[in-house]
């Protein structure tokens, strides 16, 4: 599958994976962040069940401590 | 434009902080110099000497409570500028009563935790409200990692979004203090594309 992460193709073995398996995949490591999925807040407890498929745009930010 | 005009149109708007330490102390003073109407800034802190390395607070303003500091520190600044202030710990239940009056939300807390929650919540209330994120400003030097990226239209994130603060990589003024004023650049350019667009209609 080919989707769109924060603005870059990436590609992936799969056909679909989870939003949790993206993010074990990519070993993205800071534990605060928003993601979206065409355009769609997707939250935290919903890691496990939402979907992500062929052709979405995904965007992921990360927020750390400090301020 | 000049100033004059610049500041006529942003003092018809309504600017939330959400935390009044380095980041919503210093973006709450650039706002109210730039002529913002009204800020609406939520904080439940007290200032302790320790803040006085980064936060717009003073030696003698240490055991105020932040929200009382900042407020008297605006007037100071612009006795024109209308600040709203609550006093509570901000979570997902008051939020939206504290801040839906609000045309942009600045996210200005130190604690990652609690910059998810608020992230989460505003974009779940309110999608199409502007939210102006610090992520990633920690440590010294590095001027030029330090950056705006916008995502959709709505969500702005200004920081480096690598630097945590740690017990080796402490917040300090100059990082902090640009990071919120980016913020507070970010605000102002959003308001004034809005003048833009009234006047071409």
């Amino acid at each position: 599958m080919k989707i769109i992460l924060n603005n870059r193709p990436e590609e992936f073995g799969m056909d679909e994976m989870t939003v949790s398996e993206m993010l074990n995949i990519k070993r993205f490591t800071y534990r605060m962040r928003i993601v979206r999925i065409n355009g769609k807040l997707i939250k935290r407890d919903e890691y496990n069940k939402t979907v992500i498929r062929d052709g979405d745009d995904v965007q992921m930010l990360y927020l750390m401590s400090g301020g | 434009m000049k100033f004059n005009k610049i500041k006529d149109h942003l003092a018809s708007y309504t600017v939330g902080i959400a935390g009044a330490g380095g980041l919503g102390s210093n973006c709450a003073v650039a706002l109210a110099r730039s002529g913002i109407g009204q800020l609406v800034i939520a904080d439940y802190d007290i200032v302790e000497s320790n803040n006085l390395n980064r936060q717009y607070y003073f030696t003698d303003q240490v055991g105020m409570k932040k929200t009382e500091a900042l407020k008297e520190n605006l007037y100071r600044v612009n006795p024109a500028v209308r600040v709203d202030i609550h006093d509570i710990k901000l979570t997902r239940e008051n939020i939206p009563d504290i801040f839906r009056a609000c045309d942009i939300i600045v996210e200005a807390f130190d604690s990652s935790v609690m910059k998810e929650m608020i992230a989460e919540t505003v974009l779940g209330e309110w999608p199409d409200k502007p939210i102006i994120l610090g992520s990633g400003l920690a440590g010294y030097g590095k001027t030029n990692k330090l950056k705006e990226r916008v995502i959709g239209s709505t969500i702005i994130i200004c920081g480096d979004e690598e630097s945590e603060t740690g017990d080796d990589l402490p917040s300090m003024a100059p990082r902090v203090g640009i990071v919120a004023n980016m913020q507070a650049n970010a605000v102002i350019e959003i308001l004034m594309k809005k003048k833009d667009h009234e006047d071409n209609t």
